[in-house]
């Protein structure tokens, strides 16, 4: 697995080049909007990330994945409330439920296929957002304010926002490597096999259904860390981390950037929110050259653009921007 | 007489109104090649997908080299040594051919929850694979992904990857099923090469092949069967010749 220099090769090096010097950036314009920006989109990439894992090497369409991101953010946000504010305790914890509710998930929803695997599993992340609303103690609708972020005894201070920054982006690293080596690996070759044809995979003798659960919760379990880390990032949790439209919102980062693709899921959680932050300014500027006055209501239609583009992108580029990209001849 | 390695008792199957298999009963001893021909809808392919457990009889018991299989799940039967080929073509299409073999070798080299070492570098399951694919005619296609193979590649390909899972008995669903004489004419040639090592269930329409390569057929006709025989007792059964043969006379120009 030689790297070549292609387009596409460059573009994912100067992109996560971009990535590290962020902070950098930040500071030379003085402005700590963008770290923050650029904070919650390296935690949704890693949830992306990991949404690519099932969705894109497995075949399995989980319209609820952002269930993961409340689970894991709702045991930072009770230990805390609670008391418990060693990262030791809260962070495994927050692994450990993720992976269990991923495992009853997915023994309950992967017997079925296609669009009924899609309700079901959006059916069952609607069941535990209510349950996050129903928490009286813990803020219900309102959600419930972090006043300690994760203490890991000295060892490193999340408080400090940019190396809260790098540790988000090591972990996004970490989790691209590691999905990497699950994909190529014997695992890894089930999983796709089970995607492409799973009867075949039975008729020459794999048990599929455990191998495609344990993948379902090696992926819940990688959403609960984004989830720990987004928590933290806003000092805040509310059943709205886990809103349907939060599943969907990684949905679209996976086709958008490029379904199985390694850092397809990075490139299209920067493109996704890049564009949600731009796109009304790029409006509200347009607006004012073609009127010659503010129209300040005109960027309230960003979405009207963004959905287009998203449309051109899944009818036009299958492999999303990453496929067009690796279309690209080499040079 | 050798040992019976497939035992089939008495195994029906109806879907709503019609029956696929009727109280079916066959011996299949070791190292024979038991064919089993039919018009098509007779319940051939449906009597293959009882065999492998993609489809539950109604009643009857399917015994394996002295094991009871009729309620154990696809994987545990193949784990036991039985391999099936499709009908209709069933591979990995957005895989190499390689690919689609090591994944036959993998499925029988212990669990596959290891997820670190890269399995394509893996010769332990490479070099398996390379050898079913040798065997069988497309030791030069394996990096070829299987979309781009041809329709006979891919037939080729079923048996390649039956073969990787080191396999007992082959149950090989009309394996000719679209090949051109030159190709069929190369897969009579490795099925008669398979013969001495494997037990095999053929179905085929072919009918030159069967009787060629045949110890002994079937005749299936709405899911009965009604015959059994060396293939010299095939040919002038009355009722077959009824039944399936008589006015084409397929049978008569082969004698
Ligand atoms: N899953 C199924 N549901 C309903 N009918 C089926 C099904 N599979 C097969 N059949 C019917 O059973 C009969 C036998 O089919 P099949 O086993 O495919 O025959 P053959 O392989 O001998 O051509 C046919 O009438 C077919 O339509
Ligand atoms: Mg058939």
């Amino acid at each position: 697995m030689t790297p070549h220099l292609t387009a596409r090769n460059a573009f994912i090096a100067a992109l996560v080049l971009a990535l590290f010097l962020v902070p950098v950036y930040a500071v030379w314009i003085g402005n700590n909007f963008v770290l923050s920006l650029f904070t919650r989109i390296v935690i949704l990439a890693i949830a992306a990330t990991s949404l690519n894992l099932i969705m894109g090497y497995g075949g399995m369409v989980s319209f609820g994945h952002a269930a993961y991101l409340g689970t894991g953010g709702y045991a930072v946000g009770i230990l805390a409330f609670e008391g418990v504010t060693s990262g030791f305790v809260q962070w495994p914890l927050a692994l450990v439920v993720s992976g269990a509710i991923a495992f009853v998930i997915g023994i309950l929803s992967l017997r079925t296929r296609g669009v009924y695997f899609i309700m079901i599993t959006l059916a069952f992340a609607q069941m535990i957002y209510y349950v996050a609303v129903s928490l009286n103690r813990y803020g219900a609708d309102d959600g419930l304010t972090i006043y300690r972020r994760s203490q890991f005894g000295g060892l490193i201070n999340l408080s400090n926002k940019t190396v809260f920054y790098y540790l988000c982006l090591v972990i996004l690293m970490g989790s691209i490597y590691l999905v990497w080596r699950i994909v190529n690996s014997r695992f890894g070759m089930v999983i796709q096999g089970s995607r492409s044809n799973d009867r075949r995979m039975r008729a020459i003798g794999f048990p599929t259904f455990r191998y495609r659960l344990a993948c379902f919760v090696i992926a819940g379990m990688i959403c609960g860390l984004a989830g720990v880390l987004l928590a933290n990032h806003t000092d805040f949790i509310s059943p709205a981390m886990m809103h349907w439209t939060r599943s969907g919102d990684l949905i679209v980062m996976v086709v958008l950037g490029g379904m199985g693709s390694l850092f397809g899921p990075t490139i299209g959680a920067v493109a996704l929110l890049v564009l949600e932050e731009a796109l009304p300014y790029v409006i509200s500027v347009a607006g004012r050259v073609v009127t010659g006055h503010d129209v300040a209501t005109a960027k309230e239609y960003w979405q009207l653009i963004l959905g287009p583009m998203l449309l051109l992108v899944v009818l036009f580029a299958r492999g999303g921007i990453d496929g067009l990209l690796a279309s690209l001849r080499r040079g | 007489m050798a040992e019976t390695l497939l035992h089939i008792e008495g195994v029906s199957k109806r879907f709503g109104g019609v029956t696929a298999s009727e109280n079916v009963s066959l011996v299949v001893p070791a190292g024979e090649l038991h064919a089993i021909i039919g018009p098509n809808g007779a319940g051939k392919t449906t009597l293959i997908g009882q065999l492998t457990g993609e489809i539950t009889p109604d009643a009857g018991h399917i015994r394996f080299a002295d094991a009871d299989i009729t309620a154990l799940p696809t994987y545990q039967r193949s784990t036991l040594g039985l391999a099936r080929s499709f009908q209709i073509t069933s591979l990995f299409l957005d895989m190499s051919v390689l690919d689609n073999v090591a994944l036959a070798v993998q499925a029988h080299d212990g669990h596959s929850f290891r997820f670190w070492r890269p399995a394509r570098k893996q010769e332990s399951l490479r070099a398996p694979a390379r050898a079913a694919l040798a065997r069988s005619g497309l030791a030069s296609r394996a990096d070829v992904p299987v979309a781009d193979l041809s329709h006979g590649e891919h037939r080729q390909l079923e048996i390649a990857m039956a073969l990787a899972t080191r396999p007992r008995m082959l149950l090989l669903d009309e394996p000719m099923a679209g090949m051109g004489p030159e190709e069929s004419a190369r897969l009579v040639a490795l099925l008669r090469e398979l013969k001495k090592e494997y037990t095999i269930l053929l179905i085929e329409h072919d009918m030159e092949a069967v009787f060629a390569l045949a110890d002994r057929i079937s005749v299936l006709v709405y899911g009965r069967v009604i015959a059994t025989g060396k293939p010299d007792e095939i040919r002038v059964n009355p009722e077959v010749r009824r039944a399936y043969l008589g006015e084409k006379d397929v049978v008569a120009r082969h004698v």
